[in-house]
């Protein structure tokens, strides 16, 4: 279960490290595209576009959609959304510790004013 | 000029190591003691909801060791960090190892040394906090990642519902 998950985000997170494979998803965020379709904004050849392809297919980031002639790519939002979910909950335990160390430092900054340790005003003070 | 942020932002610079950022309104020197004293450090690295640091040793000088330990206050489960400090230049740098103690949580994190690197760059009345973990592979990083996603979910959603109910959207 861990392994899946792991291997999942790992594909997820590979497929998005490249520039090309981002743009590719902006593309398809707009609505789905042949590969011809794909291929023509960019400087490479139709045979690196559909590298690029196969390695967002594999992270399940696209599908192939119906019509067998144009075979058009489409966006698949759920491995995006499980990516996007990890780094938010590894913000959001970071960011419950960083609000207690905000408490802290205001705390730290009332508690050692300028007249005890000839430590330079801080701007809180300076605002009263 | 650097970009202040209130809120933690977490990124993957490259597929072996992820990145938090986040900006505190005090000078750096405060902020660096605050990362480096013990005593400090105890009250505010506490994880999730509902554990405790009841170990926090740190000696902070090149080639000195550290070892944080945390605790579950309902269940007693116990995990743990160590390593020791390459980097000490205060108020600005500090470079670890990190070692993975699973305790009694479980020890599906990676084996290896994570490096963690943190910068305090001083800017206006803020000091921007950045925090480097290179897990060294990105098995070790997905490992890693995996283990966060599972263990932790539904305490991190709650942890998250409280912050969003607490905070206004900017």
């Amino acid at each position: 279960m861990k392994h899946n998950a792991s291997t999942r985000l790992d594909a997820t997170f590979l497929a998005l490290a490249d520039p090309t494979r981002r743009a590719i998803l902006a593309r398809l965020a707009t609505g789905e595209a042949s590969v011809t379709e794909l291929a023509e904004p960019f400087s490479i050849s139709q045979p690196a576009i559909s590298k690029h392809l196969k390695v967002l297919e594999r992270a399940g980031l696209i599908s192939v959609g119906q019509d067998a002639q144009r075979r058009p790519r489409r966006l698949e939002g759920t491995p995006l959304a499980e990516a996007t979910a990890w780094l938010e909950q590894h913000r959001a335990a970071w960011e419950a510790n960083f609000q207690r160390l905000d408490g802290l430092l205001e705390e730290m900054q009332r508690a050692s004013p300028a007249a005890r340790r000839g430590r330079q005003q801080t701007a809180r003070q300076k605002r009263r | 000029m650097q970009t202040t942020l209130d809120r933690a932002e977490v990124t993957q610079p490259s597929d072996r190591e992820v990145q938090v950022k986040r900006s505190f309104k005090a000078p750096q020197t405060l902020v660096y003691r605050a990362y480096t004293e013990p005593t400090l450090v105890q009250r505010w690295l506490l994880g999730p909801p509902g554990w405790s640091m009841p170990v926090c040793e740190m000696d902070v000088r090149v080639g000195g060791r550290y070892r944080w330990r945390w605790r579950n206050n309902e269940n007693g489960a116990e995990f743990g960090f160590s390593g020791t400090f390459r980097e000490v230049q205060p108020p600005s740098r500090l470079v670890h190892t990190e070692a993975y103690d699973p305790g009694t949580v479980g020890d599906d994190f990676p084996k290896n040394d994570a490096i963690v690197t943190v910068t305090f760059a001083a800017g206006g009345d803020r000091t921007t906090v950045t925090t480097l973990v290179d897990f060294g592979s990105k098995q070790a990083r997905d490992a890693a990642v995996a283990t966060g996603m599972t263990d932790g979910m539904e305490e991190s959603y709650q942890l998250l519902d409280r912050l969003l109910a607490e905070q206004p959207r900017a």
